[in-house]
């Protein structure tokens, strides 16, 4: 495998390749004349056609991949204007997440094939995010990486703007306001990183890697540190979301179309884990050891705050969102611990979680393609008209819920695992978040699925249909593979996520 | 992975749950009970052999490791089948009682429509079950803490169109969960502490270094104590100790065999498994051992006396499995961990055996559970009756001390004994208690057996129910005066016999073993044994068998001669306290249930929407209207407008990239 590819530039192809598709479609759409369902259909299958692809372009670079080799792997360099280069590359962080997008994007597909309203449009802009949230796991310049996490706030902003519910010109609004405050100051910062570097005569000052090499050997003084740390928290702290800057998240989630919602929660929350993990810890490591304790504080605030509003919630997505924000609280604990289970545990958190909140609002997604409502109290006693779909929503609400057997469980002993060692406090209000959850998980699924059917309209509802069952399938083995035997996770992971303690433990003040 | 006979122990009934669960619509009910009963019997075959062996034999303590299920830069855990003596009574405990209510639930939900489903989820609790009672890490150990868990949720909630069932279901499990907090913190601080989660290592580690402290903030507290402190308090919701009791009498919404495999004989069981198997650091933790005494003494006490007052004939069993608990746990602080192990043994007998009869006359009273408006049933229910006054008598522990008695007699009197004989905190009070629970414990379970089977049947005048459904076996009631009852099919008594052999003869058989001569090679280090001595007084030998005649004597008083006392009795303000649990339902319902809504609601409506969005974003009304109105604008549908605004960001980039640029190289 490695021979077959040598040479190619392989992270490019994968990167583009849904742009390439995004082309086909808008030339076909320039030869259509007036719009028919089979015009729209073919839309939607050469989207599916190109993420699976996509899917399996990518399975072709893991396997060019060294596993087990330490640093940035499959390299290309092409210089760029401003001293920036084109540079891609990823390290076993990087590639776990890249391959968790190209897994769930051709599902986003298919869970949107009810959208009926410009198909083209939304389907091109879908490739165009796909193509832009492998760029930030791919980029290994820290402009091109900003390009990427930046423009992923464009198609995302014009999917809620135009497909979505209600009030999605609040909700546009708000996320886009959020995300954009954040990235501004994060921009400011990567200039300085640049510049210094830069006048410091590092070679290729906006390699992420030059970039880790300088800061190890002492390149941003503490005082420095402080700054950049917080413009870049800034950001990633809003995209994570993190408390107190979580509140555009569940309106996000309310007025997203499913497939939307799904990319948002598995996906785009995710470049904050990753940006933490990837810049903060080991380029500002004494800021982020001096802050620490903010950290962590907000990490349990956010689990506790959030699961205490996600019980009182009457809507299921905005339920799920702030279980979402809940479960990222772990994942920030995780990471600031510092340590390999810490670490360890917050990657792995991010992966379940793209994997069962993914499900979970494919879930919600089924039942309000028929109802067309998310109201909970509409529903109830769905297990007796829909009992597959019962079921898989059980399977995924016990991942949630974080019950060992299902993904959700590993990530979440791991981080209090590592936070324990820091701080037990911290350890010991994170795990109330698991007597939380159980409890609005569960209720929720009591709500919907159980009792007797009292609302008429549910009456004929009708259980999974084929691409329902298709698109659930592969989320259901995900969850289990890696809940059962998730040390095959955990064994590729741990070259990066040692590599990350290690020098974070080595530059500990 | 290797492949054994013990893996298949383990194993073989999860593919069972898995093949009866996906498969229900095609292979039909008769298959899936027939492969997980059959799956279940295949384990009770093959671990009989292996206590067999243990107690017999020359049957060698080991582990046979399957894979490695987490490993993270020590945190390790390798899934694993450990058998030793402790997990060797547990397997054929599991798998005896898990058959028997397999086998016993064939003719239970014969008419039930998802009697699919049930089978595998009784099968996937057995295996989840035997995951946590053959751990070889702590790990593991909560993987089927969990797991059975789970099971006892979705077998609480098996009618799931029943309001009450689906509450029940979620109170048992968000319970659990305040247990697991403590249990998973312990987990940690024992990885913090020992640097590593395997039983083994962490023992010798806790022993070689018995005065490791651990800092909590400023206080710095004996690692041991703190870790057997946390770990106990998961033990307080699986074994629903006081305060984290409250979920195990609502759990009787589920079907009645899974009270009695679930909800008395094993699941229950595995927080005192779990504390005799880390009995190493409970040793070496005096205050924490006392803790444990003190609330299973509390546990004993309290669940006898609300057990006097409830009239559903399935809670008063329910909060006699409390109580029993409440017995093995001070047993095991005490340091009697043999002791507590021998009356998880027997209990298991005798417990499910008096669930399963409870069954047997709901099933032949057609669902009538409530024992005010049962009487007279002995007649028409010969063997049930039979099978129950056996079980009866093996809990109340009726036996001469020096002759012999039932399978209760042996475990619970080695207890009581045992809180006598230790100078451990609490030890004397949880005698007393253990004492006075005895006394309890007959009489509620005489007014149990004299309410149901004794007297002229009395029926239900609220009779609302299933008129319709029962239309074909509605009796009218005998002019003899005994109830309007059918004795249950031989597959539903054949469980019940084989159980009262055990609740008749487990003690006599087995005691040697766990308690008397042989038991320092039965053990053989597992857990930490002492002699026991042999010289108490006689009063303390002959204490249990004369508080339990007089418990006897009342019942006999107060509900076959008096029948009117009991009835008076019930308007008085005590009896209503303990009617009521002593109103811990209410409590926690007003503290927790009402508490976290309000704070949520605190959270989400001021927190979020006042406060965050109020400064935050929706802060600046004027301006946030003028930028919807340009957004709302802007999103009439073309895709460049918005690519403008990431155009002009990378405009800006570059402007400040030249300018600082050329600053900075210069």
């Amino acid at each position: 495998m490695n021979e077959m590819f040598a040479g190619w530039p392989l992270l490019s192809i994968v990167t583009f390749m849904p742009t390439a598709g995004a082309l086909l479609i808008l030339l076909a759409r320039m030869s259509q004349r007036g719009d028919n369902a089979g015009y729209d259909n073919g839309v939607k299958l050469l989207a599916l056609i190109v993420t699976i692809a996509t899917f399996f372009m990518s399975l072709f670079a893991f396997a060019a991949f060294q596993w087990d080799a330490p640093g940035f792997q499959l390299q290309e360099d092409i210089p760029w204007a401003f001293g920036a280069s084109y540079a891609m590359g990823v390290d076993q962080l990087a590639m776990s997440l890249l391959l968790l997008t190209t897994f769930l994007t051709p599902l986003c597909i298919l869970a949107s094939w009810s959208i009926e309203k410009q198909v083209s449009s939304y389907m091109v802009l879908f490739l165009l995010l796909e193509t832009l949230m492998i760029g930030v796991f791919c980029a290994q310049d820290i402009v091109l990486f900003y390009l990427f996490f930046e423009g992923g706030l464009i198609p995302m902003f014009i999917l809620i703007g135009v497909w979505g519910g209600e009030r999605r010109v609040y909700a546009a609004f708000k996320f886009f306001l959020y995300t954009l405050l954040g990235s501004l100051l994060m921009l400011v910062a990567i200039v300085a990183m640049i510049v210094m570097a830069r006048a410091a005569g590092i070679e290729n000052p906006s390699n992420i890697q030059g970039l880790t090499e300088f800061a190890a050997q002492g390149g941003f003084s503490p005082d420095i540190q402080i700054w950049l740390w917080l413009a870049f928290f800034a950001s990633f702290a809003v995209k994570m979301p993190m408390w107190p800057v979580h509140t555009w998240l569940p309106d996000a989630h309310v007025e997203a179309p499913t497939a939307a919602s799904v990319v948002l929660a598995a996906i785009l929350l995710k470049m904050g884990g990753y940006g933490f993990l990837r810049f903060s810890l080991p380029m500002f490591p004494d800021a982020s050891h001096f802050f620490t304790p903010l950290v962590f504080v907000l990490s349990v605030i956010a689990i506790v705050y959030a699961s205490l509003v996600a019980f009182r919630q009457l809507d299921m997505k905005k339920l799920i969102a702030y279980s979402s924000v809940a479960h990222m609280g772990f994942v920030t604990m995780g990471i600031f611990a510092g340590n390999e289970q810490g670490i360890q545990g917050a990657i792995f958190q991010m992966l379940s979680h793209g994997i069962i909140s993914g499900a979970l609002f494919l879930c919600v997604g089924v039942v309000y393609d028929r109802m067309h409502t998310r109201e909970i109290a509409f529903y109830g006693g769905l297990v007796h008209r829909m009992p597959v779909y019962a079921a898989i929503f059980l399977l995924f609400t016990m991942g949630n819920v974080g019950l060992p057997g299902t993904s959700g469980f590993p990530g979440e002993i791991l981080t209090m695992v590592g936070a324990f060692q820091v701080n037990a406090w911290v350890a010991a209000g994170a795990a109330l978040g698991v007597i939380f959850s159980a409890a609005y998980a569960l209720t929720l699924y009591r709500k919907v699925a159980f009792g007797v059917i009292e609302n008429p309209k549910l009456d004929g509802i009708a259980d999974l249909d084929a691409r329902e069952w298709i698109t659930f399938i592969p989320l259901i083995i995900a969850t289990l593979v890696m809940g059962l035997a998730p040390s095959y996770v955990l064994d590729f992971t741990s070259i990066s996520a040692e590599a990350i303690a290690n020098a974070y433990a080595g530059a500990a003040p | 992975m290797q492949f054994s006979p013990e893996v298949l122990i383990v194993l073989g009934p999860l593919f069972a749950a898995a093949f009866a669960g996906l498969l229900q619509r095609y292979i039909g009910d008769k298959v899936a009970m027939g492969v997980t009963t059959a799956s279940i019997g295949l384990s009770l075959i093959l671990s009989w052999p292996i206590f067999i062996g243990f107690v017999w034999g020359d049957e060698q303590a080991r582990v046979i490791e399957l894979f490695r299920f987490i490993d993270v830069a020590g945190f390790t855990s390798i899934w694993s089948v450990r058998i030793d003596t402790m997990s060797a009574i547990m397997l054929v405990v599991v798998n005896t009682v898990s058959f028997l209510v397999h086998v016993y639930s064939i003719g239970y939900m014969a008419e039930d429509p998802h009697r699919a489903r049930f089978f595998s989820y009784l099968s996937f609790f057995t295996f989840s079950m035997l995951a946590l009672v053959t751990a070889n890490d702590f790990l593991q150990l909560f993987f089927g803490w969990e797991g059975v868990g789970v099971a006892s949720y979705l077998l609480i909630g098996f009618w799931f169109q029943k309001r009450s069932a689906n509450d029940a279901a979620i109170k048992a499990f968000v319970t659990n969960r305040v247990g697991d907090f403590g249990f998973a913190l312990g987990i940690m601080a024992a990885f913090f502490c020992y640097g590593s989660i395997q039983f083994d290592e962490v023992f010798h580690a806790a022993a070689a270094n018995p005065e490791l402290m651990l800092g909590v903030g400023e206080v710095q507290f004996r690692a041991v104590e703190v870790i057997a402190f946390l770990l106990f308090i998961g033990a307080m919701g699986k074994s629903a100790q006081f305060f984290l009791h409250v979920w195990l009498p609502d759990a009787m919404e589920g079907p009645t065999p899974v009270s009695a495999l679930i909800h008395a004989a094993t699941m229950v069981t595995a927080g005192v498994f779990m504390v005799c198997r880390a009995g190493e650091l409970y040793h070496l933790a005096p205050l924490a051992s006392g803790f444990v005494t003190i609330i299973g003494a509390v546990t004993a006490l309290f669940a006898a006396t609300v057990g006097l007052a409830q009239n559903d004939i399935k809670r008063v069993i329910a909060y006699s499995t409390c109580s029993q608990l409440g017995y093995m746990f001070f047993a095991a602080g005490v340091g009697a961990y043999n002791a507590a192990m021998f009356h998880l043994f027997t209990h298991a007998f005798f417990k499910a055996l008096l669930f399963l009869g409870a069954g047997s006359v709901i099933h032949g009273m057609h669902h009538e559970q409530d024992m005010r408006y049962m009487g007279g049933v002995r007649k028409p229910m010969p063997i049930t009756w039979a099978m129950m006054t056996i079980g009866t008598v093996a809990l109340i522990g009726l036996g001469i001390p020096g002759i012999g008695g039932f399978a209760g007699f042996y475990s619970k009197d080695a207890i009581i004994e045992a809180a006598y004989a230790s100078d451990g905190i609490g030890a004397q009070f949880a005698f007393w208690c253990g004492v006075t629970a005895a006394l309890l414990t007959s009489f509620y379970s005489w007014r149990l057996a004299f309410m149901t089977f004794e007297g002229k049947f009395r029926p239900n005048p609220h009779a609302h129910h299933d008129e319709h459904a029962h239309d074909e076996h509605h009796h009218v009631a005998p002019t003899d005066g005994s109830a309007p009852a059918h004795e249950s099919p031989w597959i539903m008594l054949a469980p019940l016999i084989v159980l009262a052999i055990g609740a008749i003869f487990a003690g006599m058989v087995f005691y040697p073993y766990f308690m008397g001569e042989h038991a320092a090679g039965f053990w053989d280090h597992v857990i930490p044994f002492h002699e026991g001595h042999h010289d108490f007084p006689t009063w303390v030998l002959w204490a249990p068998l004369i508080v339990t005649l007089t418990g006897f004597l009342f019942a006999v008083i107060f509900y076959l001669w008096k029948p009117a006392a009991p009835k008076a009795m019930a308007k008085g303000p005590v009896w209503a306290f303990l009617y009521n649990k002593w109103y811990f339902d209410e409590l926690y319902d007003f503290v927790f249930v009402k508490g976290a809504r309000a704070i949520g609601d605190l959270f989400w409506k001021v927190g979020d929407k006042k406060i965050i969005d109020g400064l935050g974003p929706d802060g600046v009304a004027a301006t946030s209207r003028f930028v919807s109105r340009n957004v709302r604008k802007a999103q009439t549908g073309f895709v460049y407008h918005y690519s403008f605004i990431m155009l002009i960001a990378a405009v800006a980039f570059g402007a400040y990239a030249i300018f600082v640029g050329i600053g900075g190289g210069r």
